[in-house]
C-alpha cells in the first residue's frame, strides 16, 4: 500500500501547484518583457529639427506651451487642452480652445517617439504638430504673422540666442496666414515669397522650440512594470508589483485569447499605426473619415519633413516617403493610442465616445461592424468576469 | 480499516479515470496554439517559374515597428541575374483583414539580381505576406513570400 500512498501524494502535489505562483509560458513571458517600460529605448534624435535636443529651446518651448499669449485672444495654450497635472489631456470627449472641436485631446506622455500625429496622422513630426492648433480657428485661432510679431516682441533676445537673428520685421503685415480667414489669406497672398519664407522660418522654429520641450514628456513606470520586472527576473514580487489573480488573468486574456496586444503591443501599447475598429461617429460632429482624409493634408502640408523647413536630410522621411496614401484600409481608421496611464483618462477613443474601459472593453468584445470602411476587429467571447479581468489589468498600467 | 482503503481505492480510480479522460481529449484535440504555420522560406520559385527569389532583410535581422531594407534577389532557373526588372509590391496581414502599414517600393538595384526594397514596416506581430509582382525582359511573374513574427 505504500506505493498508493505515494501516488496519492504525488496527485495532491501536482494539484496544489497549478494554484499556487502566477504561470506564464516562455512565449508568454517574452511577450510581457516586450512590454515593460524597462524595454523603452530612449528617443532617437530627431534630424528634423536641429533644436531638439538644446535645453535652451525646450525652456523656450515650455514658456510657449503654457503662454496663453500664443492665441488670438490670449485664453488658450497648448496647456489648456493639455493640462500638466492631467497627463497633459483635458478629461473631455472632445478639445474645447476657442471652440469647440471634433477630436479627443491625445495625452502627451512619450510622443516624441510617435511616427503620426494627431488621431489621424495628419501631420508627420512633433514640431510640424505643434505649429497646428496654432492656426486652428477652433484651437488657438492665431495666424502665423501675428505669432511671428509676438515671438519678436515678447522673447525677440531668447529666440535670437538659439535660433539666430530675427528676420526685419518693418514691412510685415501684423496679421497674414494661408490658413487664416479671407483677410488673412488675402494679405498673404499679397506678401512676397522672401517675407512668407521669412515668416515661416520664425513659425516653423516656434514648432521646434515647442517639440523641444515636448520631448521631456515621458512615461513613467507603474505597477505592471514592476511586476513584469520581477516575472522576467525571477525575483519574488513585493508590495504592489504582487498581482491579484484577477489582474494575473486580465494580462493573460490581453496577451492571448483578447488579441489587445495586437495592435497594443511594445512598451508603449500602441502599434503606431492606423486602424478602422468600428467607433461609433459622435452625432452632431462633421464628417470624419480618419486616416483616409489626414493623407492629403500631410502631404500638402509645407512642413512636414520634405518641406523646406526640415533640418538635416531626406533619409529621415521615410514614413512619409513609403505612406500608405489610397487603401480601402484608411477609411475611419484612427491611430492606436497608448495604454498607460488608459483607465484614469475616460473618455475613450478619438471623439471621447465611451465613458468607462467597461464601455471600451464591451466595445471590443461585440466588434460591430464600422459605418464606413471595414473593421479589423473580430467579435470574442469573452465572461463578464474576464471583461471585469482585462480592466482590471489595465488599471495597472495607470497606478 | 478495511473500509477506508475501500473508499481510497475508490478514489483511486475515479482519478485514474480522470487522468485517461484528460490524456484521451489533450492527445487527440488539434493543436491549435501550434498551427501547421505558412511556408515562410525566404528563396522561392516564382509562380510561373519564371524566376528564382529570394528576400531577406538587408541587415539581417527583422526588427517589429521599425522601417527597414529588404533585398529581393531575382535570378533566372540557369542562375543569371535578372536585370532592369520591374517591381510591385503589395501584402498585408491576410488574419486581420489589413494590407501593409507602408508602401514599400524597390529603391535601387544593387547589381547581381539583387534589388533594395525600401519602406518595409511590420507592426505587429503575427502572420504577413508581401507580394511581389515582377515585370522583366523575360516576361512578367508573381511571388509571396510570408513573414512571421
Amino acid at each position: 500500500m505504500r506505493w498508493l500512498s505515494r501516488f496519492l501524494a504525488m496527485m495532491v502535489a501536482v494539484m496544489l501547484a497549478g494554484c499556487g505562483e502566477p504561470d506564464f509560458s516562455d512565449a508568454e513571458k517574452k511577450t510581457i518583457a516586450s512590454l515593460a517600460l524597462s524595454s523603452l529605448p530612449p528617443p532617437k534624435p530627431d534630424t528634423t529639427n536641429r533644436f531638439a535636443d538644446v535645453p535652451a529651446a525646450a525652456a523656450l518651448g515650455s514658456t510657449l506651451f503654457f503662454d496663453q499669449g500664443m492665441s488670438r485672444d490670449g485664453t488658450v495654450s497648448c496647456s489648456t487642452c493639455h493640462k500638466i497635472d492631467r497627463q497633459f489631456q483635458d478629461d473631455l470627449p472632445q478639445a474645447v480652445g476657442v471652440g469647440h472641436t471634433n477630436r479627443r485631446t491625445m495625452p502627451l506622455a512619450g510622443v516624441a517617439r510617435d511616427p503620426w500625429f494627431f488621431w489621424d496622422g495628419r501631420r508627420d513630426s512633433l514640431w510640424a504638430q505643434a505649429l497646428t492648433p496654432l492656426e486652428n480657428p477652433l484651437e488657438q485661432a492665431g495666424n502665423r504673422a501675428a505669432y511671428a510679431h509676438y515671438i519678436k516682441a515678447r522673447f525677440g533676445e531668447r529666440y535670437e540666442r538659439i535660433f539666430g537673428p530675427l528676420p526685419d520685421f518693418s514691412d510685415m503685415p501684423s496679421n497674414a496666414s494661408p490658413l487664416g480667414n479671407d483677410a488673412e489669406k488675402a494679405v498673404w497672398d499679397a506678401m512676397s515669397g522672401v517675407q512668407r519664407d521669412a515668416i515661416n522660418g520664425v513659425f516653423a522654429n516656434i514648432g521646434k522650440a515647442i517639440a523641444a520641450f515636448e520631448r521631456s514628456i515621458e512615461p513613467a513606470p507603474t505597477r505592471f512594470d514592476r511586476f513584469a520586472m520581477d516575472l522576467v527576473t525571477g525575483a519574488e514580487p513585493k508590495g504592489d508589483a504582487v498581482f491579484s489573480k484577477e489582474e494575473i488573468l486580465g494580462l493573460k486574456l490581453f496577451i492571448g485569447k483578447a488579441n489587445c496586444v495586437t495592435c497594443h503591443n511594445g512598451p508603449r501599447f500602441t502599434d503606431n499605426g492606423f486602424h478602422n475598429t468600428g467607433v461609433p461617429p459622435v452625432a452632431g460632429l462633421p464628417p470624419d473619415r480618419g486616416r483616409i482624409d489626414a493623407v492629403r493634408q500631410v502631404e500638402a502640408d509645407p512642413f512636414n519633413c520634405f518641406g523646406a523647413y526640415r533640418d538635416g536630410d531626406a533619409t529621415a522621411c521615410g514614413e512619409l516617403r513609403f505612406m500608405v496614401k489610397d487603401a480601402p484600409q484608411l477609411i475611419r481608421a484612427y491611430k492606436t493610442p497608448s495604454l498607460r496611464g488608459a483607465a484614469t483618462r475616460p473618455p475613450y477613443m478619438h471623439a471621447g465616445q465611451f465613458s468607462s474601459l467597461d464601455e471600451v472593453v464591451a466595445h471590443y468584445a461585440k466588434a460591430a461592424p464600422s459605418v464606413e470602411g471595414t473593421s479589423e476587429i473580430h467579435p470574442l467571447e469573452l465572461s463578464d468576469h474576464e471583461r471585469a479581468a482585462l480592466v482590471a489589468f489595465l488599471k495597472t498600467l495607470s497606478e | 480499516m478495511a473500509s477506508i482503503w475501500r473508499y481510497l481505492l475508490a478514489g483511486f480510480g475515479l482519478a485514474a479515470l480522470l487522468v485517461g479522460i484528460l490524456a484521451v481529449v489533450y492527445l487527440t484535440a488539434p493543436r491549435s496554439s501550434h498551427p501547421a504555420g505558412p511556408d515562410v522560406s525566404r528563396t522561392k520559385n516564382t509562380d510561373n517559374g519564371l524566376f528564382v527569389a529570394s528576400f531577406l532583410p538587408e541587415r539581417g535581422v527583422v526588427r517589429q515597428g521599425q522601417l527597414q531594407s529588404w533585398l529581393l534577389t531575382l535570378k533566372t532557373k540557369s542562375g543569371t541575374p535578372v536585370e532592369g526588372a520591374a517591381i510591385t509590391i503589395s501584402g498585408g496581414m491576410p488574419l486581420h483583414s489589413h494590407g501593409l502599414p507602408t508602401s514599400p517600393q524597390a529603391t535601387d538595384y544593387l547589381g547581381d539580381g539583387r534589388y533594395r526594397i525600401e519602406g518595409v514596416k511590420f507592426t505587429m506581430s503575427g502572420w504577413w505576406q508581401l507580394h511581389f509582382a515582377i515585370s522583366a525582359n523575360a516576361g512578367s511573374d508573381t511571388v509571396l513570400f510570408n513573414v512571421v513574427l
